[in-house]
């Protein structure tokens, strides 16, 4: 059912742990539905993302889409990361299971809502 | 691992079945030669089942598999007693087949009363004496549980569905094969059981019916199975069921003694995983079934980290459902949704080896460190911890 990609980063994932200090955490989700997404990110003066970590608790497509998310937005400014779209994230995968469809979306979710959380901690920050 | 899910048909179940599509491929209503070889052959494989599970040959009803032998049971039951009550009593933990057949005639006017288990996934006998009223007209309680393995108390209710003349149906699908079943000894007046959970063929199963229990006609058509449920049967299929069912309780118990030794082995190694639980009860289980929540991890991530590895298991989690919610089982004896999702089953069966149990806790403990350091959930409960 899933994509040799999908299970590639779910066996492999990239850019899993955390950062100490993070500019940015965000987590979404929750224990009850069984997906829990939590993504760190390092971001320098100039707005861009220089390091990304995600911990995941889920099923074998949260944990791809959470890999495939880090691996998209590492490197973009965060005007770029807030464009990231779950649609975006299951293509990368070539596709998701139409159930694991939420996943992608929850991926979408903690990248925005990492982005959100740096923003609160730096206001003087412009988009 | 999974042979609650379906087992392998043995080599000499198939052997049995083979000529049964070629050679003696007739239909056993034919007057003729190949119809009466048919025929002998069907009524032989009924003898079969009828002495394992000491009744009458023709208290032995051959269908589709478990799934409707418990729909049968329980909607012939329902509307061939409906002037008499429209009452039913069954388990929270029982198999679809039943819980949704039941569910399914609550929208034709029956109540059911679905009584609830301990934590251990135990029904008690008093919680349905309790719930029988004058309109009740049948009780299914399940023999063992699918999930967990826990032993239901079915003989003890049989006594209590007789004392208000009530018929009692077990959905035994789990337990044949694994335990011995004796349905005078039980009590019930219907069984359901399935081939292809003690290595016969998918497809076919059985129902017992005491002789006197009222049960309308599920499949309407020609006079087959006695005019109860029409369709040409499945004979090569019934041939394997009757082989494999006669191979199953063949030294039923050293067989079940050494794959119980097995699984204990896994309950242990695997609860001495910290943050493990073993879900159902301890000792009285299936002698194959072995039941653990991994806390901070997900069963399906589980399920395929151990596939990678070659292991098959299975999961009561969301994720393996296609809903939302983490198995009605594990609901019911009470586990929070977050342990729940991390559930995982492993299922033994006659061919389990040493080295297979010994592969699994070897491999497991690995798997969940590296589901663990990926999980908020343990991240958040090691600092909390500090």
């Amino acid at each position: 059912m899933y994509s040799d990609k999908v299970l590639d980063h779910f066996s492999n994932p990239r850019n899993v742990g955390e950062i100490e200090n993070a500019d940015g955490v965000g987590t979404v989700g929750n224990a009850k539905c069984g997906d829990i997404m939590r993504m760190y990110l390092k971001v320098d003066d100039n707005g861009v993302i220089t390091d990304v970590k995600f911990k995941t608790f889920g099923c074998g497509a949260a944990i791809a889409t959470s890999s495939m998310a880090t691996e998209m937005v590492k490197g973009k400014t965060l005007k770029e990361a807030l464009t990231l779209t779950n649609a975006a994230v299951a293509e990368a995968l070539d596709g998701l299971p139409p159930v694991k469809m939420h996943c992608s979306l929850l991926a979408e979710e903690a990248v925005k809502a990492a982005v959100e959380d740096y923003m609160k901690k730096h206001p003087e920050a412009v988009i | 691992m999974d042979n609650a899910a379906t087992t392998a048909v043995s080599p000499a179940v198939l052997e049995k079945m083979l000529p049964y599509f070629t050679e003696c491929y007739g239909n056993a209503s034919s007057i003729h030669g190949t119809g009466r070889d048919a025929r002998r052959a069907l009524e032989e494989s009924r003898r079969k089942v009828a002495g394992v599970l000491n009744c009458k040959p023709q208290e032995i009803y051959f269908t589709s598999g478990g799934t409707e032998s418990d729909n049968w049971a329980i909607k012939g039951t329902a509307f061939a007693n409906r002037k008499k009550g429209n009452h039913i009593i069954t388990s929270a933990i029982e198999h679809h087949a039943v819980l949704h057949t039941c569910q399914w005639l609550e929208k034709q006017g029956f109540t059911v009363t679905y009584v609830p288990v301990d934590e251990y996934g135990q029904v008690n006998p008093q919680d349905v004496k309790a719930a029988i009223t004058d309109q009740t007209i049948l009780i299914s309680i399940m023999a063992a549980n699918n999930e967990i393995g826990t032993l239901q108390p079915i003989r003890e209710i049989a006594r209590i569905a007789h004392a208000h003349k009530i018929p009692f149906h077990t959905d035994a699908v789990q337990a044949i094969g694994a335990i011995p079943v004796d349905v005078q000894e039980i009590g019930c007046d219907m069984l359901s059981l399935s081939a292809h959970k003690f290595h016969g063929p998918k497809g076919v199963g059985a129902l017992y019916i005491r002789q006197g229990t009222r049960v309308d006609t599920f499949m309407h058509g020609g006079a087959q199975e006695r005019g109860k449920r029409a369709t040409t049967e499945n004979l090569a299929g019934i041939v394997g069921l009757a082989e494999a069912l006669t191979l199953a309780v063949d030294h039923l118990e050293e067989k079940s003694a050494r794959i119980a030794a097995l699984r204990d082995q896994l309950i242990d190694g695997l609860t001495a995983i910290p943050h493990v639980r073993l879900n159902g009860h301890r000792t009285n289980r299936l002698p194959n079934n072995c039941n653990v929540s991994i806390r901070f991890v997900e069963g399906e991530a589980l399920l395929l980290r151990l596939d990678l590895a070659g292991i098959a298991a299975s999961s009561g989690s969301a994720c393996t459902s296609g809903s939302l919610d983490p198995s009605h089982v594990l609901l019911a004896i009470g586990l929070p949704h977050e342990i729940a999702h991390g559930s995982l089953r492993f299922s033994l069966s006659d061919n389990t080896t040493q080295e297979e149990v010994d592969y699994v806790l070897k491999t497991l403990p690995d798997i969940v460190t590296t589901l663990r350091s990926m999980s908020p959930l343990y991240t958040d409960f090691l600092e909390a911890q500090k």
